[in-house]
């Protein structure tokens, strides 16, 4: 494979790139999410146990595998920004972090709007629940964070260590309901075991996760693009990208 | 089809209060991003522009 990655790791290439990209990730976002919510509503059948309340899971439980999954992408994006110093990565792991805050509201507010009919409470300070509030701070901490300090290459730093050291709560909220007894069940769906629930069920989770993850990559890009613009607004490659001819060039 | 009318399909069980918040909340937040973003880029072009022909 003769394909030149790097070519790509500059805003210049990257940009126009990612303008390309966005509608496939857009439009694969619609279908999936059209496709996911028909199953979830018209097919997934009643819940024996807990009736049409259950169906909430089917937006609760892929926007609470976002909110951690952004995360450990985001800190993957900060700690290759860090170590090669490299500006696009950094980038990118503030492009993630406004997506990846909102997922985790999601999942704890749709969290909540399932508690209450099912367990008799909006909220308990149980190990999920609080870890998961923990992870939605450290996003908000993250973009404040990055947003105090007026120096970009500065803020990237401070933000990647903030990113890095808040990535040990990830293994805390996935295996919070097995370390502790939480109120939050077990997982449903485990690696290496038949899944626990009717099979279009299953199907109608797995493509609203696929539905959301379509859908952050659209929007990562789509943000990643404005920052590349603020921050650079006065590079060469922006002026040649608007098609406006630099200073030298016209005399 | 799991539902008779679409009286019934509205009514979610009696759980109707619960379900459609959880997902109205999450288009809300789809909106709202989607449409900021637009906006951001907007803005970030026409400065981009305005300070390339300075």
């Amino acid at each position: 494979m003769n394909i030149n990655w790097f070519k790509y790791s500059t805003p210049q290439t990257f940009y126009p790139l990612a303008g390309r990209m966005i509608p496939w990730f857009a439009w694969s976002a619609v279908v999936f999410a059209v496709v996911g919510l028909y199953i979830s509503f018209a097919i997934a059948p009643t819940d024996f146990q807990q009736g049409e309340a259950y169906r909430i899971i089917f937006v609760h439980v892929p926007a609470a595998w976002m909110s951690m999954f952004i995360y450990i992408v985001m800190a993957v994006w900060a700690a290759i920004g860090l170590i090669l110093n490299a500006r696009l990565s950094a980038m990118m792991a503030q492009a993630l972090a406004p997506t990846g805050a909102i997922f985790t509201l999601l999942a704890l507010v749709t969290g909540s709007l399932w508690g209450k009919p099912t367990w008799g409470t909006w909220w308990v300070w149980d190990a999920r629940l609080t870890s998961e509030l923990i992870l939605l701070f450290l996003y908000l901490g993250f973009i404040a964070l990055q947003a105090a300090i007026d120096d970009p290459r500065r803020a990237d730093r401070a933000g990647a260590l903030l990113a890095l050291v808040g990535i040990v709560n990830i293994p805390i909220i996935y295996f919070s309901v097995k370390w502790w007894n939480t109120l939050h069940q077990g997982s449903t769906i485990n690696m290496g075991a038949a899944p626990k629930m009717v099979a279009t069920m299953l199907i109608a989770m797995l493509l609203m996760a696929l539905a959301f993850w379509m859908y952050t990559i659209a929007v990562a890009l789509m943000r990643v693009r404005c920052i590349m613009l603020e921050r650079e607004r006065t590079a060469d490659w922006v002026k040649e990208l608007l098609g406006i001819k630099s200073p030298e060039g016209k005399s | 089809m799991q539902w008779a009318s679409w009286t019934e399909f509205f009514n979610m069980g009696g759980y109707a209060i619960y379900v459609w918040p959880s997902f109205g909340l999450t288009a809300l937040c789809v909106v709202w991003e989607v449409t900021a973003l637009h906006r951001r880029s907007k803005e970030a072009l026409r400065l981009a522009r305005l300070l390339a022909q300075e």
